[in-house]
């Protein structure tokens, strides 16, 4: 709608002032309860232990400190391994899940193949049944044996029907089937037709599957819940998960364990529980800016099925 | 090569399975890493459900185990259903997923609204954005939050808050009687700003010209949103609805393990049932009861899931999932 007409129509087409302010006043409130916790565990990141001790968690730190930090970054070197390991699975898985879904989809939205409904059908039953999580452990634990790799965090990700679905919209939207029969009249097969063609022409939808893997394995501490038992192989989400059960979690890289509890008692426990959760949301709202224009997209196009 | 006229042919041809394989071999090929994901990863799981007609004793390897291991038939079922905690975990999952279902509809789609009818733009956007937020957090950072405000000794809500009132302190993780609220609260504050995207891009996709000929017609705004927009939103709202439905017996595990922090005393109301196989499988060492609570599970969600579709696609056949 453009401005003039909303302006001449304003009484109509608009709600009214004190409505509007009600409104605002609801968001407000929405905002602050979605902003509001993150604040308090920013907060109590940067107080310091004494003044948690006295006055409990604050929104406002009481005595600034950037101890926890310091603790964090130099205790043992559990968080820098996670945070590699983290790093490590959100590349590497991001890109084989973004190949296997890409790949996948690609015959699927081609109307002239075939057996389309069959695999389509094969991809989708597993989002309506499956076996449970028993057998589904022990197919890696006792068959494969992948538990205690770095790949069992990459490999149960790799598909997802429902990528799949919202790739095979955005080929069946963005891809005119004149440009596949020209591009194989001149004589390109199905894969240059594929990695040199479609896929560039459907850089959106990339960027869209792109980052719901890139959060999703960022994100994931089920796995590691699941079957990771030796701590070289945590990652970010779990160390987290173990720290909030444990402090004690942080030190393992300490030589002697007993007289790491011996220091624990006067290190800045508390904050840096907090400093930890702080720094694995940290990438995490760098990159919001770009993850929020592309969900959308997703969303939409995912609701809408080809 | 494959020319178009060859691409003709294919189209009326009702050649076999291994001659589409011959002339379509690429494409295969590149349906082959995902196949084999999809196998390991899914299909295989479903051959193990017989684990749960079995006693399962590890014998070396996984097939062996399957094959070696001793039928016991429908007792790990009934093993399973003679605990109390069945009734529990099946009451807790429904009834959880019964309320996050009405809250997820209204509240969204009132948001969704409100953020449409708003008169500045800018703001609407930065509301929107602020409260998509928490969705892309997970869920042991939200048990992080919760924690900072439910913590006994430090938390906001004991510190801050109940000693301003003067009221003695709680031990949040040990009182079953709050949880349900807690547990809805976080619920809704992860997924209501995702939901209102959802609702808010179905509103977007309404013709202006709905609204302009009905203010010719002298409607207000207000007449416009209860006859134009909602009843607009109504086949999405009833699609999300069924298809969220069809999931009941589907509990969030990330909301019901990690924010309640796995606290025992909490189990009569935070308990669900992928909790609750999760821990048979890992405290017990009840692998068959584990796999037996599972299966059932899988078994009565597939059903609900076949339901709600058949009832989706009656009504709108391109949001059905299949």
């Amino acid at each position: 709608m453009d401005n003039s007409t909303s302006i001449k129509k304003n009484s109509l087409n608009s709600i009214s002032f004190g409505s509007n302010i009600i409104l605002n006043l609801i968001f407000l409130i929405c905002v602050v309860a979605c902003v509001g916790p993150l604040m308090l565990v920013l907060s109590i990141s940067f107080t310091s232990e004494q003044a948690i001790r006295n006055g409990g968690y604050k929104f406002i730190p009481r005595e600034f400190s950037m101890a926890a930090y310091d603790y964090v970054l130099k205790a043992g070197d559990a968080i820098w391994k996670a945070y590699g390991v983290s790093i490590f699975v959100t590349l590497v898985g991001t890109l084989l899940s973004l190949m296997v879904i890409c790949m996948y989809a690609y015959p699927l939205s081609r109307p002239t193949f075939k057996y389309k409904g069959f695999f389509s059908f094969i991809a989708y039953f597993t989002m309506i049944f499956g076996g449970g999580i028993v057998p589904w452990i022990m197919v890696y634990t006792q068959l494969f044996r992948i538990n205690n790799t770095v790949w069992i965090l990459i490999f149960p990700y790799l598909m997802n029907a429902w990528f799949v679905m919202i790739m095979r919209t955005f080929y069946k939207t963005t891809i005119p089937d004149a440009i596949i029969e020209s591009a194989r009249i001149d004589g390109a097969g199905e894969f240059r037709t594929f990695f040199v063609i479609v896929l560039p022409l459907c850089r959106a939808g990339l960027a869209t599957i792109g980052l719901f893997c890139t959060l999703n394995f960022w994100n994931d501490w089920y796995l590691p819940l699941m079957f990771v038992t030796e701590r070289k192989f945590f990652n970010i989400q779990y160390l987290m998960y173990q720290t909030l059960v444990s402090i004690q979690y942080l030190t393992s890289g300490s030589a002697n364990f007993s007289e790491a509890a011996v220091v624990l008692a006067k290190l800045p426990t508390e904050g840096a529980r907090m400093a930890i959760a702080v720094l694995s949301i940290g990438p995490i709202i760098f990159a919001y800016p770009f993850f929020q224009k592309y969900f959308v997209k997703g969303l939409t196009v995912g609701a809408v099925k080809g | 090569m494959v020319s178009s006229t060859a691409l003709a042919k294919k189209r009326g041809s009702s050649g076999g399975f291994f001659k589409e394989l011959k002339d379509n071999w690429a494409l295969f090929a590149m349906l082959l890493p995902g196949l084999i994901v999809l196998l390991i990863n899914n299909y295989l799981p479903m051959f193990g459900v017989v684990i749960a007609f079995k006693r399962y004793r590890f014998h070396g390897d996984f097939f062996t185990s399957l094959i070696k291991s001793d039928w016991v038939g429908f007792k790990n079922f009934t093993f399973f259903f003679n605990t109390p905690q069945a009734f529990e975990v099946t009451r807790n999952t429904i009834l959880y997923n019964l309320v996050f279902i009405v809250l997820g509809l209204i509240i969204p789609v009132f948001l969704a609204i409100g953020l449409n009818e708003l008169l500045n733009k800018r703001l609407a956007k930065l509301y929107q954005s602020i409260m998509f937020l928490p969705y892309f957090l997970s869920w042991v950072v939200v048990s992080y939050l919760a924690y900072s405000f439910l913590s006994m000794e430090n938390g906001y809500v004991n510190r801050s808050i109940i000693t301003a009132l003067g009221g003695a302190k709680v031990n949040w993780y040990a009182e079953p009687k709050y949880w349900p609220f807690i547990l809805t609260f976080f619920q809704l504050w992860k997924y209501t700003g995702y939901n209102a995207v959802v609702y808010l891009a179905a509103i977007a996709g309404i013709d202006s010209e709905y609204y302009e000929a009905a203010a010719i017609d002298g409607a207000t705004r207000w007449q416009q949103i209860r006859h134009i927009t909602v009843p607009m939103l109504q086949p999405i709202m009833i699609i999300m609805t069924l298809l969220a439905v069809g999931r009941i017996f589907n509990a969030d595990f990330g909301l019901f393990f990690n924010v309640p922090k796995d606290s025992g005393t909490l189990y009569s109301v935070t308990d669900v049932i992928d909790t609750y196989v999760f821990r048979a499988l890992r405290n017990s060492n009840s692998v068959g009861m584990a796999a037996a609570a599972g299966f059932y599970q899988a078994v009565v969600g597939c059903i609900t899931v076949f339901t709600a579709n058949y009832i989706v696609k009656k009504i709108d056949s391109d949001r059905s999932l299949f």
